[in-house]
C-alpha cells in the first residue's frame, strides 16, 4: 500500500475514532459488570470484538456462568470468522501477518475495506488494515478511560450506564434491520429471551435465539 | 482462578480461534447459501437478545425500571436516524435522570 488513496485513509479514521469512542461505554460496563480494570483492558486487547465483550460483560453481570458467557460471545464471533473467509483472498497473507490479520478482521475493518471495492485491491487492503489497527488503538485507548471514568463515578445507574448498554446494543443492530423479515426475527428474539429469563440459566435464553436465527434463514426468501 | 478469569481468557481464546479459522479455510468449501444467510441473522437475533435482557431482566427476573424508558429514548432516536453517540447519550441521560428523581 504505498499510495493509499486519501478518501480511503479519511473513512478509515473516522470510523476507527467512532467506534473507538463506544469502548467509553464498554469500559464502563465492565467495570460496572464487577471485572477489574485488568480484565475489562484485556478483553478489549485479546477478544477484540464490541459484541462479545459486552456478551460476556452482560452475561457474567447478570449472573450467568462464565460457560454460558463464553458460548454466547462465541456465537456473535462467528460472524468474524465469516469476515475472514471475505478478507483472505484479497490479504493473502501468511504466518504472522495472518495472525495479526484474524486479531483485527471485525465488522469495521471489513466493512470499509468492502466500501472501497471499486477503487481496486490495494485500496481495500489499506482499508482494512488502517481500520483494523485504528479501532484497536481507539477501542484501547477509550476502554481503559472507561473503566477508569466507571471507577471514579460510583454507581452506574446514577449515569445511567443501565441504559447505554443495552441503547447501544440497539444501536449495533439497528442498520441490519432493513426488512420486515429482520424485523420480525428481532422482536421475536428479543420476547423469547426476555419470557425465558427467569426459568433458564442466564445466557442460554440469548443463546436460545440462534434456532430462531436457522428458522427464519432455512428458507429461501425472495 | 475465579469464574470472570474463565471468561476473559475462554472468550479471547475462541474470538481469535474463530478469526482465524476464518481466514484458512479454502474458499471452495464456502458454498452453501443457507449456511451464509444464517449465520447473517444470527448477530441480528443474539444483540436483539440481548437487548431485552439489558433492559428488562435482573438477575433473572423481569424487571420494569428507568433503563426501559432509557432504551425507549434511544429507540425513537434511531427513528429519528440521530447519530450514534445521540442515541447512547439519549439513553443515558433519560435513564440517570429517572433514577435520581
Amino acid at each position: 500500500m504505498s499510495r493509499v488513496n486519501r478518501a480511503t485513509v479519511t473513512q478509515s479514521l473516522s470510523v476507527s475514532f467512532t467506534v473507538g469512542l463506544y469502548g467509553i461505554a464498554f469500559g464502563a460496563a465492565g467495570i460496572a459488570a464487577g471485572f477489574s480494570l485488568l480484565q475489562t483492558s484485556l478483553l478489549s486487547l485479546l477478544t477484540f470484538s464490541g459484541a462479545s465483550q459486552f456478551a460476556v460483560v452482560g452475561v457474567m453481570g447478570a449472573g450467568g456462568s462464565s460457560i454460558s458467557a463464553i458460548a454466547t460471545a462465541s456465537l456473535l464471533g462467528i460472524r468474524n470468522g465469516l469476515y475472514g473467509l471475505r478478507m483472505a483472498p484479497i490479504l493473502k497473507v501468511r504466518g504472522a501477518q495472518r495472525i495479526v490479520a484474524a486479531q483485527v478482521t471485525i465488522d469495521e475493518s471489513t466493512g470499509v475495506a468492502i466500501g472501497q471495492e471499486n477503487l481496486g485491491n490495494d485500496a481495500m487492503k489499506a482499508g482494512f488494515w488502517l481500520t483494523g489497527f485504528g479501532v484497536y488503538f481507539f477501542w484501547n485507548l477509550f476502554t481503559i478511560v472507561g473503566a477508569l471514568g466507571a471507577q471514579a463515578m460510583g454507581n452506574p445507574s446514577a449515569w445511567g450506564l443501565d441504559a447505554a448498554v443495552p441503547a447501544a446494543f440497539l444501536g449495533l443492530v439497528w442498520p441490519r434491520l432493513n426488512s420486515s423479515f429482520e424485523k420480525t426475527l428481532a422482536a421475536l428474539s428479543l420476547i423469547l429471551a426476555v419470557v425465558l429469563s427467569p426459568f433458564i440459566s442466564a445466557g442460554l435464553p440469548i443463546i436460545a435465539t440462534s434456532l430462531l436465527a436457522v428458522a427464519f434463514g432455512w428458507k429461501v426468501r425472495s | 482462578m475465579n469464574a470472570l478469569w474463565i471468561g476473559v481468557i475462554g472468550t479471547s481464546v475462541l474470538a481469535f480461534a474463530l478469526k482465524y479459522l476464518g481466514h484458512s479455510v479454502p474458499e471452495k468449501f464456502l458454498t452453501n447459501p443457507r449456511m451464509l444467510r444464517i449465520n447473517t441473522l444470527i448477530p441480528i437475533a443474539l444483540l436483539s437478545a440481548l437487548v431485552g435482557v439489558q433492559t428488562i431482566t435482573e438477575k433473572g427476573k423481569w424487571v420494569i425500571d428507568q433503563r426501559l424508558a432509557g432504551v425507549a429514548v434511544a429507540l425513537v432516536a434511531l427513528a429519528l436516524k440521530a447519530p450514534y453517540f445521540v442515541v447512547v447519550i439519549s439513553a443515558a441521560i433519560t435513564s440517570a435522570a429517572l433514577y435520581r428523581l
